[in-house]
């Protein structure tokens, strides 16, 4: 089992580094956008999911979490969560979240509504992140990183709990991008 | 008897837990859309399907 490592099995320190520069600097959520881009590159040019496969830093930092420091009870999913229904449905949620929090950038940009200083947990808690921003870029650059930060932090608390309830990587059977990327994988390898 | 990986790929989130888990490169994300078991170099040894996130592989008794 003494694999030999790779410079990308090292991504998970990169992971940790977004989350906390996040507590920092909220500016720094924007490199957030890689890990939503690169992925969908893979797909659409390679028609593969090599991020996932090997350079998701996330899904090493909750094998680590999970096998490492042994905080996953190793159970498997329930059903319903391993189900297409589900899968496409949260994927479809989220998207529309994805939405709304491009749409309140829109309104700051567009001057309709001030800056929130916030990071929002699970879509309804809003908690006060003011001492992350002291301005230097337009609002809406601003508003677009809290919004950003907010739909990471909220994933990895997801990715979080069902890892303390099922198996270290149980978030990767219903994240969004892992379903989005196999479903253009499907679609470009249809005969 | 020999043991072999069987996956069910409807089901299978083609996440690559299980090639990593793999210690003999048997198992692989056939382009980006499921799992697949390469017979030849699988020993049934089930560690893919132990950390499977999905539970969608099981190891069979396959009748030589």
């Amino acid at each position: 089992m003494n694999k030999q490592k790779h410079w990308y099995d090292y991504l998970w320190i990169v992971s940790l580094l977004y989350l906390a520069l996040g507590f920092v600097n909220i500016l720094c959520a924007w490199i957030g956008l890689l890990c939503f881009f690169i992925p969908l590159l893979f797909a659409i040019i390679g028609g593969n999911k090599l991020y996932c496969n090997r350079y998701c830093g996330r899904s090493q930092l909750f094998d680590i979490l999970g096998k490492k420091f042994k905080l996953s009870p190793d159970k498997p999913v329930p059903n319903f969560l391993r189900s297409h229904a589900f899968r496409y449905g949260f994927l479809a949620f989220f998207m529309l979240m994805f939405l709304n929090m491009l749409f309140t950038t829109y309104l700051v940009f567009s001057g309709s509504a001030g800056l929130t200083q916030a990071v929002t947990l699970l879509w309804t808690l809003q908690l006060p992140w003011h001492w992350a921003y002291s301005g230097g870029v337009p609002e809406w650059a601003a508003q677009f990183a809290f919004g950003f930060y907010s739909i990471m932090l909220t994933s990895t608390i997801l990715g979080v709990i069902t890892l303390l309830l099922y198996k270290p990587r149980a978030w990767c059977v219903y994240c969004p991008m892992g379903s989005m990327t196999q479903l253009i994988c499907k679609w470009k390898h249809k005969n | 008897m020999k043991r072999l990986a069987v996956v069910d790929i409807d089901l299978c989130v083609s996440c690559g837990a299980c090639a990593k888990a793999c210690p003999r490169g048997a198992i692989g994300v056939y382009k980006g859309m499921y799992a697949k078991v390469d017979a030849a170099k699988c020993i049934g040894c089930g560690l893919c399907a132990r950390t499977c996130p999905a539970s969608v592989i099981t190891v069979v008794n396959m009748d030589e």
